[in-house]
């Protein structure tokens, strides 16, 4: 009578679905081909990536130490020992995983799977094949760095997401083709170990998709960070020649002649990584973009097959993984769950870093939706200015009528932990008025989100507005 | 240039209805969807919305009146009504409607000049269409809806829409408890639509004839309830009589027992040997070990062979389920079955333990008695009911002799059950109960 699901992937969208499906008593197996639980996220993104950042920000940090009066000289770098530690970090995350399986009794597979059907699937483990009969899969394949013609070439100096977290070395110029979340978060770390490094976007802004306002305020920070960022550009060629590499541009602000880097990094996205042996073999079916295509419950047109996480449709976003994971695990259990969340915090950590939940200002106007915007501006904060960082802002999207909140944002220091309260504060369907009723601790950067719902209402006692009606 | 505007169509099958209020007055500026007249119709008290941005001339409704789609209620200068930056300060007289305005859902229609009035206030049930016991894989539609992730998820257990449920907090915020009380309201009727909901008319006072007393039914009583009404009321029932010679078997049931008894294991009841024959009988009358799936017009057979048992408790009645019966034997499904019995008296039953049976088994035997006829536990489609035996003359061989007989009724759905087959079942079942070795010989 145990249910037997086998669980294809195991990022923070697999594991979790493994585990929560152990603790509800069904007998789980988990199939990746690293040897440990983790995926990407825990191998070769989110948590390098945030381990290598951190030392960026000690870096920064001691050199804007200056401004009062307390100087370090200038930083010595130990990039072998930076590696060191960064990899250290992953073990720790990874073989603690390893450790939650095994004492859940989760069957952990190193391998590839192959689908058999709905319910059978083969996995090629290091001590030969293995032949799994499960009532239901679960499909976490996560995605994978998009390469560009032309750009990706076969080269060791060009890098995606995964090589340049293994920071090879520091490299005198740096180019990052791609002013999305992963090529500027990388462009921090590199400038910051001493790379000269330039930023080539596509379109006309850094982080697209942000809204506009949080978003230059990433960008004013990255030019002090970067040699040069060049907008409304594309790349179109890298050629790989003694001297290094060299790049043709084209596009509004592109340089006339190629230009010499050491590397190059390509942070353009990702994509779904749904070619999955065997899978055509099923009904499970595939959008044009990849994505497995699953309902409510994240079911696949298999029944018997679930999909979750980054393969399994946008935001690709490790949290939104694991919170698939319950859904699909939960209506494997027979519970009603649905994916039905009102917010999707995302967070990209830059210096500073910018945070939304919910609706942005980009998506109402598309939607057409009226929205009122309620903004606090960090330099009126206590706590921002005691950390010298003004560069700030917190707003609310409301709706006028209701004066629920619909969406916020935030960029500044920090501002990664600060969207959970407004992630929170979407999900219950709170007003303005709730915020602004709330008592926020005094001096913290919390404060930022009552004193924008004050905003709203006209009643911030930092920002002088005069009052409404 | 002055317009007629025209009662819009409202919804399906809402001709018209009577003006309760007028929520505009001539020289008002008005702006398209704003709410200009409260209707009541047969169905719901409706907000109509304006169809176009102007300026009223001349109210050719008032309240009282009964109006009809497609009928002139307003005069009005079509143009801006105000423009820009309207939106926070409302025209003073337009009464903002409290319903939140759903955020266009994905893949809504794109609104049009008939756009369907908001429901704002449900003075009757409203018609709920499909019994939509959660639909597998649905997403909530209610994106807007004000309500907490906890609340939300109580309302999909409790299959409850939570679109239709006013909530009690700021802002209409949908409260756990608007939940319950929304989904109690509709379990007793007020609030109807609820498949299997016990729709029940309107009760007359009985204190006009005596005292009485209202007491709230205890949990088992009022799931009992409910869950019989959606049985009697969802399950076309057949019921079949018979009745088995158990003479020879109950020679054998004593044997049994009293080896069981000996090695300290419950005694071999009849309940047991009748699950045994009964695991057999499944495997014969596959759509016997069925449920009937109308949504998608479907029979969906089960390969496993899990029996419940009705037990009395002090609390009422539940029916725990032994599993896999086919694979046990009877001495073994004997002690399954007191054990059972015995956690469902102490209260430790779990729902796991009560779902998912193939069929039933209902023995009134031990309290007397004549035949009964059981009611189908849905989304099961038979059930066994089981009766006193009593030493009886039968006329065998061209004289009476005592025998021992115990009358059986099977209950059935009609839906995926015929006649024929039904009482070709429960023919199999008294034969194999009268002559064991049919089970091997004809299973």
């Amino acid at each position: 009578m145990t249910t037997r699901v086998a669980v294809i992937g195991a990022g923070p969208g697999g594991y979790a679905a493994a585990f929560h499906a152990a603790d509800l008593g069904m007998q789980v197996t988990l199939i990746d081909a690293e040897p440990n639980p983790g995926g990407v996220c825990t191998f070769r993104g989110c948590i390098p990536s945030k381990a290598l950042l951190h030392a960026a920000r000690v870096l920064d940090e001691a050199k804007h130490a200056d401004e009062f009066g307390v100087s370090f000289g200038k930083p010595a770098i130990d990039i072998d020992k930076l590696r060191g530690w960064k990899d250290a970090v992953v073990k720790k995350q990874t073989s603690g995983l390893g450790l939650l399986a095994k004492s859940r009794k989760v069957t952990y597979v190193q391998g590839r799977a192959t689908i058999g059907n709905g319910k059978t699937l083969t996995v090629d483990a290091a001590g030969g094949e293995q032949h799994i009969e499960v009532d239901y899969i679960i499909i976490a394949t996560g995605s994978l760095p998009t390469k560009v013609p032309n750009v990706s070439i076969d080269s060791p100096k060009v890098l995606d997401s995964t090589t340049a977290l293994e920071l090879p070395d520091v490299p005198n110029r740096l180019l990052i083709v791609g002013g999305g979340y992963i090529g500027l978060e990388l462009g921090t770390v590199y400038a910051a170990l001493g790379s000269r490094v330039t930023v080539v976007e596509m379109t006309d802004g850094l982080l697209p998709g942000a809204d506009r306002d949080l978003a230059a305020v990433v960008a004013k920070r990255m030019e002090t960070y970067c040699e040069v960022i060049l907008l409304e550009t594309k790349v179109t060629g890298v050629k790989d020649d003694k001297k290094g590499l060299s790049v043709a541009f084209e596009g509004k602000n592109a340089p006339v002649e190629p230009q010499i880097f050491d590397r190059v990094l390509v942070a353009v996205g990702r994509r779904p990584n749904s070619t999955i042996k065997g899978l055509d073999k099923t009904k499970v079916t595939v959008n044009e973009r990849g994505f497995i295509e699953v309902d409510g419950q994240r079911r696949t047109k298999e029944p018997s097959i679930f999909a979750i996480g980054d393969v399994a449709g946008d935001p690709m976003l490790a949290h939104k993984a694991s919170h698939e994971a319950r859904v699909a695990v939960e209506a494997i259990h027979g519970h009603p769950s649905v994916f039905e969340p009102r917010a999707i915090p995302a967070v990209v950590f830059t210096d500073p870093e910018l945070a939304w939940a919910g609706l942005t200002e980009v998506e109402a106007k598309k939607q057409n939706l009226t929205v009122e915007v309620a903004k606090f501006p960090w330099a009126a904060s206590g706590r921002a200015t005691t950390l010298g960082r003004p560069d700030g802002l917190t707003k609310l999207i409301i709706d006028p009528e209701t004066e629920r909140v619909l969406g916020v944002g935030i960029v500044g220091s920090g501002a990664g932990e600060l969207i959970a309260e407004g992630t929170l504060a979407i999900e219950m369907g709170a007003l303005a008025a709730d915020l602004k009723l709330t008592i926020h601790p005094h001096p913290t950067l919390s404060e930022t989100v009552m004193e924008a719902a004050d905003v709203f209402f006209g009643e911030s006692a930092h920002v002088y507005k005069p009052r409404k009606k | 240039m002055p317009t007629d505007m025209k009662l819009p169509e409202l919804g399906e099958n809402i001709e018209g209805g009577d003006v309760l209020r007028v929520m505009v007055k001539p020289g008002d500026a008005i702006k398209k969807d704003q709410a200009v007249l409260e209707l009541e119709t047969d169905k719901a008290t409706i907000e109509v919305p304006s169809s176009a941005d102007g300026v009223v001339k001349e109210i050719t409704v008032k309240p009282g009146d009964k109006v009809k789609v497609g009928q002139t209620i307003f005069v009005i200068e079509e143009g801006q009504a105000g423009g820009e930056g309207q939106n926070a300060d409302a025209a003073p007289s337009a009464p903002v409607a409290a319903t939140p305005q759903p955020a266009a859902a994905p893949g809504a229609a794109p609104k049009t000049e008939k756009r369907k009035a908001e429901v704002v206030e449900m003075t009757r049930p409203k018609p709920v269409a499909a019994p939509a016991p959660q639909p597998a894989g649905g997403g909530d539609g209610g994106a807007s809806i004000p309500a907490a992730p906890s609340a939300r998820r109580l309302a999909r257990e409790l299959s409850v829409n939570i679109q239709d449920i006013q909530g009690s907090g700021a802002g209409g915020r949908i409260s756990m408890d608007d939940v319950t009380a929304y989904a109690r309201r509709l379990l007793s009727g007020l609030g109807g639509g609820r498949p299997g909901a016990a729709v029940a008319a309107p009760l007359p006072d009985f204190s006009h004839w005596g005292a009485i007393e209202r007491k709230p039914m205890g949990g088992v009583r009022r799931t009992t309830a409910h869950r019989l009404t959606q049985a009697w009321t969802t399950v076309p029932h057949v019921f079949q009589q018979d009745r088995a010679d158990i003479t020879a078997v109950e020679t054998l049931r004593k044997r049994l027992s009293k080896k069981s008894e000996a090695e300290g294991r419950a005694p071999v009841t009849i309940t047991a040997f009748l699950m045994k024959v009964l695991a057999v009988a499944l495997k014969k009358f596959p759509q016997a070990n069925s449920s009937v799936d109308l949504q998608t017009d479907e029979v969906i057979f089960k390969q496993y062979v899990h029996i419940g048992v009705a037990v009395d408790t002090d609390r009422g009645l539940l029916v725990p389920v032994v599993r896999d019966v086919d694979k046990k034997d009877i001495s073994q499904l004997a002690d399954e079955i007191a054990q059972a019995a015995e956690k469902a008296r102490a209260r430790k039953l779990s729902l796991d333990d009560m779902q998912g049976g193939s069929m039933t088994i209902s023995n009134l035997g031990s309290l007397g008695g004549g035949p009964f006829m059981p009611i189908v536990n849905w989304p099961e489609v038979a059930i066994l009911g089981v009766s006193r035996a009593r030493m009886e003359p039968v006329f065998i061989d061209g004289e009476f002799v005592p025998r021992f007989l115990m009358p059986l009724t099977l209950s059935y759905d009609h839906r995926v059950i015929d006649g024929a087959d039904g009482v070709r079942m429960l023919r199999w079942i008294v034969e194999a109960i009268e002559q064991p070795a049919l089970m091997w010989l004809d299973a």
